[in-house]
């Protein structure tokens, strides 16, 4: 336990010591809060409601493209750099520098999410917010950024190249994020109902309307943790190749 | 602590990285591993060092075996790697916190064995500078200091002087000679006066297999089996002549070194110069050199890995 926080801390101080951090900070903000507040039909004030389901619409896709850009380096640039060696010659496990890369950049995630509180307090001011549903929809955005995170750690460690583990990241979270949705219209019913389940976006839109089912909690961590053990097996496997 | 290695085989693909190499390190000495580049130094301390595994064969230290007891192996290892690959965005303190914390040394101790890596390997001024910002001589002390901060038995450096002028090199040659007298120290390396001047007793490695096991001496000895002279003569009939004597093994021409001289390998244990003189003083021939050839440690090297390439 104290190896994986080690390894978090070291990597959280890292990225708020880069440049590049703050720059994708920044556009991620910018851009949920462009479309939350500003972006013209669709926006909280053209819905006129006070909720956050515009914002939480919105971090939905921020998020797919964000979360990957702060886990492309996470064990890529370890690999590429040889740190890697540094890294697992000391008495830690890979299942620990997985968990350890996985929980910075999800911690990450989460203080970059608590830059958009005040857009609940903004709203919280302008009317009568549902307290519950807002909570519900962070709980979500945080399960679905665990999630993505744990994807993107799994693409980063398949590679040593930054980009390529973007893109990996990307390509993998799109089936969770469309794709199954989208074949869940079109497959045969006995089908559709397992894609339909395997859809992120199910889950997510249940969550921020407030509904919090085991099944969905259960679906989320279950990704996570295979996440968790495709990482680990690909770092692991170094040592047969 | 000491280290064994038996019958140890790394397949990478259908390459034989390393080819059933088996070894030992006595506790306390300072092992050169030498050969040529590719021929499997880094390979055999990656397996020692546990970030990969052997295809066949074992690891022990003092009874931890690398398979089943890999943490309490890398607990007792201080690692250097290849490239000495370190977190260039850390200050040197906050790395050093970091390595020490990795290998388990307690919150209180870690400041104390902080400063005393930075006195040992002579980081003091730079210390809360940027790793990014230290020229590579002092990089390669910060990786000296990662791998000895917890206090490990056993040291293995993999190269450790690769990129540095000869001024480091001499300081982290001293260096390594000081921690060797209490620890068990492995370092790779493909120069040879390095390894000469640092260890107790050498490998060399060619093309994955063992080639030498000895301390210099040794292998000096091993490698040229008989003396050789040589000699630079005026005469009729000298090869011939040198090839009647008793002592003598071999002669070659070496033209190289001017008309009329010739290698004269001499056998082991015998000294065949009285014996040359007279033959001269009796055949009328001119002697004009006679210079014993000593041969160096770069000679048994080039000979020893030459040879097992032909193989």
């Amino acid at each position: 336990m104290k190896h994986i926080w080690t390894i978090c801390k070291r990597e959280v101080n890292a990225f708020f010591s880069s440049l590049t951090a703050y720059i994708i900070l920044i556009v991620f903000l910018a851009v949920s809060g462009f479309f939350t507040w500003l972006g013209g039909s669709g926006d909280l004030f053209f819905v006129g409601q006070a909720s956050l389901n515009t914002f939480f619409g919105i971090a939905f896709w921020t998020l797919f493209f964000f979360i990957p850009a702060i886990t492309m380096r996470m064990l890529a640039e370890e690999r590429r750099s040889g740190t890697l060696e540094l890294l697992a010659t000391k008495p830690v496990t890979d299942f620990q520098i997985v968990i350890g890369k996985w929980l910075a950049s999800w911690l990450l995630v989460i203080i970059s999410l608590l830059f958009t509180l005040p857009y609940y307090i903004t709203v919280a001011n302008l009317g009568n917010i549902d307290h519950g549903a807002t909570i519900a929809g962070y709980v979500a955005l945080i399960l679905i950024s665990g999630v993505y995170t744990s994807v993107g750690i799994f693409a980063s460690s398949l590679t040593q190249n930054q980009i390529v583990a973007l893109i990996l990241s990307l390509f993998i979270g799109v089936f969770f994020h469309l794709l199954f949705g989208i074949s869940a219209s079109v497959l045969p019913d006995w089908l559709s109902g397992i894609a339909e389940f395997l859809d992120l976006q199910f889950h997510y839109s249940t969550l921020t309307r407030g509904v919090i089912t085991l099944e969905s909690v259960v679906y989320m961590i279950s990704l996570i943790l295979i996440g968790f053990v495709l990482s680990t097996a690909s770092l692991r496997r170094r040592m047969w190749t | 602590m000491s280290i064994t290695v038996e019958n140890l085989t790394k397949i990478y693909g259908s390459q034989k990285a390393v080819d059933d190499i088996s070894f030992q390190v006595k506790t306390g000495e300072i092992l050169g591993f030498l050969g040529p580049n590719g021929a499997g130094k880094s390979t055999t301390m990656k397996i020692i060092s546990c970030f990969i595994s052997p295809t066949k064969g074992s690891v022990q230290l003092d009874g931890f075996d690398i398979n089943k007891h890999s943490e309490e192996v890398r607990r007792r290892i201080g690692y250097l790697p290849e490239n000495n690959p370190l977190y260039t965005d850390m200050s040197i303190f906050d790395y050093l916190h970091m390595s020490a914390a990795l290998q388990n040394v307690s919150e209180k101790e870690i400041p104390d064995r902080i400063k005393q890596m930075v006195d040992v390997c002579g980081l003091g001024p730079e210390c809360h500078k940027n790793i990014n910002e230290l020229s590579k001589g002092f990089r390669q002390r910060v990786g000296l200091a990662q791998a000895l901060i917890h206090d490990p038995d056993v040291l293995i450096l993999d190269e450790p002087t690769t990129g540095l002028d000869p001024n480091q090199i001499v300081e982290i040659r001293s260096l390594i000679k000081e921690i060797g007298k209490e620890k068990t120290v492995m370092l790779s390396s493909h120069i040879l006066k390095e390894v000469e001047a640092t260890c107790d007793r050498i490998l060399i490695i060619s093309k994955g297999k063992l080639v030498a096991d000895g301390s210099t001496e040794e292998l000096k000895a091993r490698s040229s089996g008989t003396n050789r002279l040589l000699l630079q003569i005026e005469g009729e009939g000298v090869k011939e002549g040198l090839l009647a004597l008793d002592s003598v093994a071999q002669v070659t021409p070496a033209d190289e070194h001017g008309k009329g001289s010739w290698f004269v390998d001499i056998k082991t244990g015998r000294d065949s110069r009285k014996e040359i003189f007279r033959l001269c003083v009796d055949r009328d021939w001119v002697l004009l050199q006679l210079t014993p050839m000593q041969s160096s440690l770069e000679d048994v090297f080039r000979k020893l890995t030459i040879q097992s390439e032909d193989l």
